[in-house]
């Protein structure tokens, strides 16, 4: 057991914060994640730090997972925005290069890193959110390209997104899990329509997409027809699997400004109690996160120690991002300059929702980890 | 970074297990035949020489067999000690010194050996009850109590979560078992999601507590703040996985008769010595406030 950086991760860590230093300028900071995020994403491709860990034939470094990790923290760290691409490169990429043809993977995987192509998810419908089984979607094999019809919801970047990862029912006789088939579809075909859904927030992150009649070529099947779900299941457990990073900095970030907040406007006992204990929690779920790693370094698989990370990270920003408003004292009401703290708190109410929601998650643990018996 | 133990770690864990689960009220002689006593001082001074993480794995597997003797205190101090004796030791911590009976002489916070003599108190947790010694003169020892201090506070974080880590196994073996309305209990999300809140702290406290142990191992600057939080999480874990478990399990957990009720009272005692989880957090939160 070492928690220290080995040389080679300090060598990568001098060098990252290097590389950073010198490309994270204050506009891309301050810009709107949308225009400066393309720019950003771009220099990163540029930089090789889009698709660390993916496989180098497929443009990515080829790196240890530890990198990834290390990138994430120093990213959080510099308080620099994400890649645009995340659901490209964190689900529709890794699923590409379990489940696609040679032909797919050399189609798409390059735009995913270089941001030429932003992917959307396209898995919950109105009536299949926790139960993904039960889509209704349907996508009926007409010769050579599949016809699409059906809403999807929740999706985020749809409305700059290129391309979608869609599960569809292609067996309309079909129930639950048999019968699904997964697409690749193009966001410009016609009868591809999307409406955003605005938040409690006020913005709109999401999105609903409506698919009329829209034609889909039989070469977008990712995977088999009808073998849907297997690979739907690839895309969540690169969702939840390397989730635990990311969100590990995000918290980081998080707590950061809230001792910066209390500290500018002095804590009760009571709330100091309250930050020592969320900080204590950072800690908890870092090196839980770090076991995990360990594991997947060694076996290929990661440790089932991290299920928990998304689950106590979720309710962790909830209590973190509540407490910034207490200490604003009764100006939590007044949205100043930015609003930072009040549009975090409304957001993080969507964490224990989005990503499998706190009861799903805790199924998951007691069935698969504990192993009680199950509920269905 | 490389969190997980080596292979040697690993059998030292498994032959811990397997000799406490047959001899959990073995005497603290039969541990010290085992070399258990010792490990983390160097062989020059008479100990083992290798790693506080190697003694860390003994408290965790002492805390999951609820083993009573003085192992945990004797161990946390022969590193204090110019050379490692076989005698019992304790320690005096805020006035109280825990299993003052079975012991042969107590370190105080002040750095003085004393004979362990004086007044056992009737105490929560009965299979290791709190004393008070007649007098705290004794001989004073070289060196400084904070590193006993920090070993003792992770030796309890790691304890914790042995005892944690037991009450969710005998939640979990009793709700696959258990049936009412013509189904294991198991089943119905309501008993299962507080043993999944139980399994994502115990890992979490397990993390925190392995963090402390190599902070205090190889004597790293955030050691001091590492060590309380450990305590902190780790003692408020097993106290709240032994209330979960008591629940699930219905009348049974509430009886003598059952175990659970024993590591209930240790969490509650692991909590307590030296300083509730609150008094831990003040101390971290100085650290990050002040």
């Amino acid at each position: 057991m070492d928690l220290r950086d080995t040389p080679a991760e300090a060598a990568f860590r001098a060098e990252l914060r290097a590389w950073i230093e010198e490309n994270l300028t204050d506009e891309v900071r301050r810009g709107r994640f949308e225009e400066a995020g393309r720019d950003w994403s771009r220099k990163l491709y540029e930089g090789g730090y889009a698709g660390l860990t993916w496989p180098k034939e497929y443009g990515g470094a080829g790196a240890p997972y530890s990198h990834q990790a290390i990138f994430l923290e120093e990213m959080a760290r510099a308080e620099a925005p994400s890649h645009l691409g995340v659901i490209g490169l964190g689900m529709a990429g890794p699923t590409i290069i379990a489940h696609g043809t040679e032909e797919q993977k050399q189609a798409r995987l390059d735009a995913i890193l270089s941001t030429e192509e932003i992917w959307c998810q396209g898995f919950s419908e109105p009536g299949a959110g926790s139960d993904l089984a039960a889509v209704r979607t349907s996508a009926i094999e007409d010769g050579d390209h599949f016809v699409v019809n059906g809403q999807k919801v929740w999706s985020s970047f749809a409305h700059i997104a290129d391309w979608c990862i869609l599960v569809t029912r292609s067996d309309p006789d079909s129930q639950s899990h048999a019968g699904l088939t997964y697409l690749i579809v193009n966001m410009h075909s016609p009868g591809v329509e999307v409406r955003p859904l605005r938040q409690i927030t006020g913005e709109a992150e999401f999105n609903e997409i409506f698919f009329t009649d829209v034609k889909v070529p039989v070469e977008n099947v990712l995977g088999e027809v009808g073998g849907g779900w297997a690979v739907a299941m690839t895309t969540l457990l690169h969702e939840r699997g390397t989730l635990g990073f990311a969100l590990t900095a995000a918290l980081e970030a998080q707590i950061r400004k809230l001792i910066a907040l209390a500290k500018e406007r002095g804590a009760t006992d009571v709330q100091r109690d309250a930050i020592a204990r969320e900080w204590i929690g950072l800690q908890a779920v870092r090196y839980t996160t770090y076991r995990s790693l360990t594991t997947l370094i060694k076996t290929g698989i990661p440790g089932p120690e991290g299920s928990g990370a998304k689950l106590w990270w979720s309710e962790a920003n909830q209590r973190v991002t509540k407490l910034a408003l207490e200490l604003l004292g009764p100006e939590a009401q007044v949205i100043g300059d930015n609003g930072y703290w009040q549009h975090q708190q409304l957001r993080s109410r969507g964490n224990t929702i989005e990503a499998g929601t706190s009861e799903i998650l805790r199924n998951i643990i007691a069935e698969r980890v504990l192993g009680l018996p199950r509920s269905r | 970074m490389d969190f997980a133990f080596t292979q040697e770690q690993e059998e030292l864990r498994r032959e811990a297990r397997a000799f406490l689960e047959a001899n959990p009220e073995a005497p603290l002689s039969e541990l010290r035949e085992l070399g258990w006593l010792g490990v983390s001082v160097p062989e020059e001074r008479g100990g083992g020489g290798l790693s506080f993480l190697d003694e860390a794995i003994l408290f965790e597997e002492a805390g999951r067999a609820l083993y009573s003797g003085p192992f945990l205190t004797t161990a946390v101090v022969l590193p204090a000690l110019p050379e490692v004796d076989d005698q019992a030791w304790s320690v005096e911590v805020d006035g109280f010194v825990p299993d003052l009976l079975h012991v042969d002489r107590v370190l105080t916070e002040r750095m003085r050996s004393v004979p362990a003599e004086g007044e056992t108190l009737a105490t929560m947790d009965e299979t290791r009850p709190l004393g008070r010694l007649t007098s705290s003169d004794g001989e004073a020892l070289d060196g400084e109590w904070e590193p006993v201090r920090l070993r003792l506070l992770a030796a309890l974080a790691l304890e914790a979560v042995g005892i944690a880590q037991r009450a969710l196994e005998l939640g979990i073996a009793y709700v696959s078992e258990r049936e009412q309305f013509g189904k294991k209990i198991g089943t119905y999300q309501a008993v299962a999601h507080p043993l999944a809140d139980t399994y994502v702290e115990t890992e979490l406290a397990r993390s925190l507590a392995y963090w402390a142990a190599f902070s205090v191992a190889e004597d790293e600057e955030q050691a001091p703040v590492a060590v309380p939080a450990a305590k902190a999480f780790c003692a408020e874990t097993a106290v709240a996985a032994c209330e979960r478990s008591i629940q699930v399990h219905g009348g049974i957990g509430f009886t003598w008769e059952h175990p659970l009720h024993r590591y209930y009272k240790r969490a509650q005692w692991l909590d307590a010595f030296g300083g509730h989880a609150a008094v831990q957090r003040a101390v971290v939160a100085a650290a990050l406030l002040d």
